[in-house]
């Protein structure tokens, strides 16, 4: 009895190399720092505060959509509104101080919009059972269009009394030289790290993605679970919107256009599997890191910004078929 | 002594008479193999056992006082289990984390609960050592055999300590080496004194794991008798409807 009891504990430390091994987030971590090594040797420009706290500030935007976006993939859904919604939060909070509000009344009017947007997707999607890739696909539009209609299609620059907190919100460093985005994106990865291996809510994300029929049948609330995620990752679209205006200190309304397509890369590159099941919050960050790291590396290098596209869905497209090759090498 | 009782229980959709005036005893300890063609009325029977029909007619009793179901959940919360033919397993999940799906264990205080990683895999392996399974509860689901899935299918209604247990066709998907451990894993079950229904298309398997069989035909019970007492040939005569019944 007690031997058998045992073997679990002993199968896990020798595992602990294939386990990491088996992880795709490791191997683009891996990429990661390759290439920030080689760039620190081939250029003088990369290895510097300024760089760094550059490269860093950048992708965080991208980051912290992953982690929204990382969760729903992880449920095997999509949610193509981020970018859009990302616009209207911003636009949001920027016409609510514009107006002459306090910055926390922006923000909570900003957050608000984005809990509504994705409680109407999460709505959608998992009780009248429409696409994901629908819904969100219409919400991408409808959310686009609702950042004209408030600002009038004008870009905002002023943002009234409390102007100077937003700007320090997004554009500070409050901790030790770090930009204030990137202690944003820590915590919340953090947060969204913990909450998918810790928690029953995280446990249950992964069922509804490995098998809906059968949490369903043993009792996972499987649609109020669904509502829950697209109401995080609309949420995480708003979050960056606010840290992005604060940074920029100007809305447009094409801010964030594109922008889900290069938070799905960053996701997929990070392990999320679009299929449902697979996914962590590490992933999501290294993801969206390589993505940076290679527009940053093309540019230090002297190479035509163009190729960009070229190399991240270069990679996008490697990485997943890495992930394929270790699964025939897994069932041979 | 019966645990769970159907009496005269019929189901009508419509015009169609699915279930007709069916009785039947499930007892502790006792395999009921329960046979019959597609469209029999065995789901049917089924379903109605899990809680997710009402009986048109007739009375479901369980140690003897009237049991009304209006949801599956309700059969569980009465110690009725089922595994589904296909299983429904995350594949992408742990073993342990299967067993315990919808049931997690916790650990800390007021809201700060987090999953309680050590007692799941503990109870986990508790189980799958009880029924003599070499299922180990951290291996994910994906890369297990139709024998271990079944396992793990087969822990989830031990964890509940189920006093009933319906599968649905086990051996109907897995290689005929992993049969064998199935039926073992069958009777593991039974000897825990568990009531259990085991709906199948194979005859060998029924024959060899069944105490009783019931066959059904057309909504009919038209043989409920002790497995030593018929043969397979009686039993297809019967599904069939070559033989019209055998008491």
């Amino acid at each position: 009895m007690a031997s058998a009891l045992d073997v679990p504990t002993q199968q896990r430390q020798n595992d602990w190399v294939s386990w990491l091994t088996s992880r795709q987030a490791f191997w683009v971590f891996l990429a990661v720092v390759l290439a920030c090594l080689f760039l620190s040797f081939a250029t003088n420009s990369f290895a510097t505060t300024n760089n760094l706290f550059n490269i860093t500030r950048n992708f965080t935007f991208t980051a912290v959509i992953a982690l929204g976006m990382t969760i729903v993939i992880i449920t095997g859904g999509i949610d193509l509104s981020v970018g859009s919604v990302l616009c209207l939060c911003s636009m949001i909070l920027a016409v609510v101080m514009h107006a002459g509000y306090s910055i926390e009344i922006g923000i909570a009017a900003s957050l608000g919009t984005a809990l509504i947007i994705g409680a109407i997707n999460g709505v959608l999607i998992a009780y009248l059972g429409i696409p994901p890739f629908v819904v969100t696909l219409g919400m991408l539009s409808i959310a686009r269009s609702l950042a004209m209609v408030a600002s009038n299609n004008t870009v905002v620059f002023q943002f009234g009394p409390d102007q100077d907190k937003l700007l320090f919100l997004g554009g500070g460093a409050l901790l030790f030289g770090i930009s204030n985005p990137v202690v944003y994106m820590v915590a919340l990865a953090l947060i969204a790290g913990f909450t998918l291996r810790w928690t029953r809510f995280g446990r249950y994300v992964f069922s509804i993605g490995g098998n809906e029929k059968a949490a369903t049948l043993t009792g996972v609330p499987v649609r109020r679970i669904k509502v829950a995620v697209y109401i995080i990752s609309s949420l995480s679209a708003g979050i960056a919107g606010i840290i992005e205006t604060g940074w920029l200190g100007a809305v447009t309304t094409n801010l964030g256009a594109g922008m889900e397509l290069q938070v799905i890369a960053a996701a997929v590159i990070g392990g999320a599997n679009l299929a449902g099941g697979i996914g962590t919050a590490f992933g999501a960050l290294i993801g969206s890191a390589l993505i940076e790291v290679i527009r940053n590396s093309l540019s230090l290098l002297g190479i035509n910004a163009f190729w960009q596209g070229t190399f991240v869905g270069g990679f996008i497209i490697i990485a997943v078929t890495f992930d394929r090759i270790r699964n025939f090498s897994q069932t041979e | 002594m019966a645990i769970l009782e159907l009496e005269n229980v019929s189901k009508h959709f419509g015009a169609i008479h699915a279930l007709n005036d069916v009785s039947i005893k499930l007892e502790a300890g006792q395999v009921v193999g329960l046979m019959g063609d597609n469209g029999a009325g065995k789901s049917t029977l089924v379903k109605i056992i899990a809680g997710n029909y009402r009986p048109s007619h007739g009375a479901i009793r369980m140690d003897g006082a009237e049991l009304v179901m209006h949801r599956p959940v309700e059969a569980r919360q009465h110690g009725i289990e089922i595994v589904h033919q296909d299983l429904a397993l995350c594949d992408n999940l742990t073993a342990a984390a299967n067993v315990f799906l919808g049931r997690e264990k916790h650990k800390g205080v007021g809201p700060f609960k987090i999953l309680d990683y050590a007692t799941m895999y503990r109870r986990a392996a508790e189980i799958f050592t009880e029924l003599k399974s070499e299922t180990r509860p951290r291996d994910l689901v994906r890369q297990m055999s139709g024998g271990q899935r079944q396992a793990v299918a087969i822990a989830r209604t031990r964890l509940s300590d189920a006093k009933i247990v319906l599968m649905d066709e086990p051996t109907a998907a897995i290689s005929v080496r992993q049969v064998a451990e199935v039926l073992s894993l069958i009777q593991r079950l039974r000897d825990r004194g568990v009531a259990i229904v085991l709906i199948s298309h194979r005859m060998p398997d029924v024959f060899s794991v069944a105490d009783r069989i019931v066959v059904l035909r057309r909504g009919r019970k038209v043989a409920d008798k002790a497995i030593a007492a018929s043969s397979p040939e009686e039993v297809t005569g019967l599904i069939t409807g070559a033989i019209d019944n055998a008491f």
